[in-house]
């Protein structure tokens, strides 16, 4: 294997200029891919945790049809005191789920007494939404840090809210609301801070305490619209999703409840759907190239060395050396090209570490891009180039092992 | 002992719907330790004779046998390992392969075809460098040799693997004169040296003289076969 390794690479420097330039473009291609997907991990890590960190937490729990009408934020669809209880319990036992949080969420009206607008209000614990939702004091633009800014009497006002109707931190504000049987009651809040926006449909929601909400409602029981959980580690979401699923679905009395993870709630699955889209076409031209740029390469040093061939299968070399020698040298090409791919690659994306670019992503501004690349990831990449090389190779090799000696000698 | 015996072997090419012969009920046999020359002009069947006792082609009529095997009936992959193991080639365009220096050109055949231990190829590669008088010369390139070199190269390569039979298609055609008569001892002293058969065509007259047995092809057919001086008209 020694020799016909040295003669494989022989042979590759025996044409310089042809190997570089395929070695060039092998590598390349593999510059494309490796940037793209760590600059689309790093978004997707990013918009991802910014939505279930900020505001949607990993999993949710509702009441059957919640979800389906949730632009109305039914209160006649929350979770009953008795289900909420049985929930809890299976929460806590369960070692997978770091923390969790019970909302009531309402729509209402919300004055400074001089305009109203409309606003979507979250009721929630303050120690618990901290805990489940870690992203969504950092938001605080103005206000008093930690769950003080949330305590009772306070409301936290989403950026663009706060901005239309010229409110700060320490304002009085009302807010109405029409509660589940109809009647409309209405209360009075000081602003204890104000929100900045987050990507997606929840990231303009107004928050109170729980208890407030359940006053403002006019609610006797400790009934919960949703409650919002953190996993301990996100790459397993499906599993315990599903595991949660089977636990809750078989309890006596939670038959009626739905459990989603937040690619089910959030739009912006789609967008990492997109993204896992485009990564996979960007592959797949990774792919074309290899095999495009190899089995050409391979097809030509087989058809120049026919002679060659012939003369080694005349001496007795047998057809399955022939068939190695060839293949030795696509996979040495595919594999230097992936070095040297992946070496300028991660350069490339240490320097963009490095640079501190920033930019902004609709209101989120001061983004610093900091892409990331799991080495599972690059090795994946890596073997995918090494095994299209032997792919592209086969061919030629099979043609060079099957010449008739004869045949080839006479080869002008 | 009949080293290669030959029983009524004719061999035809089909080129579109015409039947080329290119030999014709050849009846031959050539003992162990033999010079052979086959000459003949352009066309006149020594390099499919060459070919056909090297299994490198097969018969359409006839048998053919070598060292006791019968080459008429091999497939590909014994045809190969007979010719890696009986049979040492030499072509007149030296065929030398043009990555490997001229001491690796010679150990090949005991890497990639017999797969020899490392002590015993250094040895003979190093024995028959000296012996083709190459040893100065064993790490220098096919391009960095001159024609003759590159044949002694390939004579030495030829002899590596011990075979009972070199077979050489005109392998004095692109050298000069001289260096083309000391190619040609270079094989007879090799034959003296390890009692190897050489069969080499030509249509050089100046070096027939050098062959002990001297078969001449006229239109795929034996017409003579003269040894020592004696004709034996076929």
């Amino acid at each position: 294997m020694r020799n016909s390794m040295k003669i494989a690479l022989r042979n590759l420097l025996r044409y310089r200029r042809r190997t570089f330039f395929t070695l060039g473009l092998i590598a390349v291609g593999m510059i494309f891919v490796l940037v793209f997907v760590s600059v689309t991990a790093w978004f997707k890590d990013m918009m991802v945790r910014n939505i279930t960190d900020s505001y949607l937490g990993h999993i949710q729990i509702h009441a059957k049809g919640y979800v389906d009408s949730i632009d109305m934020l039914p209160l006649q669809l929350n979770l009953p005191p008795e289900q909420v209880v049985m929930i809890e319990q299976a929460l806590k036992e369960n070692t997978a789920i770091e923390a969790y949080t019970e909302r009531i969420k309402f729509g209402g009206a919300f004055s400074n007494f001089e305009q109203t607008t409309n606003i979507r209000i979250n009721g929630v614990d303050p120690e618990a939404e901290i805990q489940t939702e870690p992203l969504l004091l950092p938001r605080l633009i103005n206000g008093e840090r930690g769950a003080i800014s949330l305590s009772r009497g306070k409301i936290l006002v989403p950026e663009l809210l706060a901005q239309g109707l010229g409110v700060k931190v320490g304002d009085t504000v009302v807010v109405v609301a029409t509660n589940r049987d109809g009647s409309v009651n209405g209360k009075t809040f000081v602003i204890g801070g104000i929100l900045s926006s987050a990507t997606g449909p929840g990231g303009r929601d107004g928050y109170m305490h729980i208890d407030d909400a359940r006053d403002l409602l006019r609610m006797t029981d400790s009934e919960v619209s949703e409650i919002a959980i953190r996993i301990k580690n996100l790459s397993d979401l499906q599993r315990i999703s599903g595991a949660l699923q089977s636990k809750l679905i078989a309890t006596e009395g939670l038959k009626d409840i739905e459990i989603h993870t937040w690619e089910k709630l959030s739009p912006f699955a789609t967008v990492v759907q997109m993204i896992d889209v485009m990564t996979f076409f960007l592959k797949l031209m990774l792919v074309s190239v290899v095999l495009i740029g190899i089995m050409n390469v391979m097809i030509m040093a087989v058809y120049e060395r026919i002679r060659e061939i012939g003369t080694i299968a005349a001496m007795g070399t047998p057809p399955r050396r022939i068939l190695y020698l060839f293949l030795y040298e696509g996979l040495m090409l595919g594999t230097l090209g992936a070095l040297l791919g992946t070496a300028v690659g991660v350069a490339l994306i240490l320097a963009l570490n490095s640079f501190k670019i920033t930019f902004s992503f609709g209101q989120q501004t001061g983004l610093v891009l900091t892409p990331t690349i799991a080495f599972s990831q690059v090795a994946l990449i890596c073997l995918l180039v090494v095994g299209v090389s032997l792919v592209a190779t086969l061919q030629p090799a099979w043609k060079a092992s099957q010449m008739e000696p004869i045949d080839a000698l006479r080869h002008v | 002992m009949s080293l290669v015996e030959l029983e009524n072997v004719s061999k035809m090419y089909r080129l579109g719907a015409v039947e080329v012969w290119a030999v014709r009920d050849i009846d031959l046999h050539i003992e162990e330790g033999s010079f052979v020359a086959f000459v003949g002009p352009s066309g006149s069947g020594k390099t499919t004779l060459l070919n056909l006792i090297g299994g490198l082609d097969k018969p359409t009529t006839g048998r053919i046998r070598v060292g006791g095997f019968d080459v008429s009936t091999f497939d590909r992959t014994q045809a190969a390992r007979f010719r890696g193991e009986q049979i040492g080639f030499v072509f007149q365009n030296f065929n030398l392969v043009p990555v490997l220096t001229a001491a690796e050109n010679v150990e090949y055949p005991l890497i990639m075809v017999q797969t020899r231990p490392e002590p015993e190829r250094q040895k003979r590669v190093a024995d028959l460098m000296e012996a083709v008088g190459m040893a100065d010369r064993k790490d220098q390139f096919p391009d960095q040799l001159s024609g003759g070199q590159q044949q002694r190269v390939a004579v030495a390569r030829a002899l590596v693997s011990r075979p009972k039979l070199v077979l050489a298609d005109e392998p004095t055609a692109n050298l000069d004169h001289d260096t083309a008569y000391s190619i040609i001892n270079l094989m007879k002293k090799m034959r003296a040296d390890f009692n190897t058969a050489f069969i080499f065509s030509t249509h050089d007259p100046r070096i027939i003289g050098e062959a002990e047995i001297v078969i001449t092809l006229e239109d795929g057919r034996l017409v003579s076969r003269e040894e020592s001086g004696r004709r034996v008209h076929a």
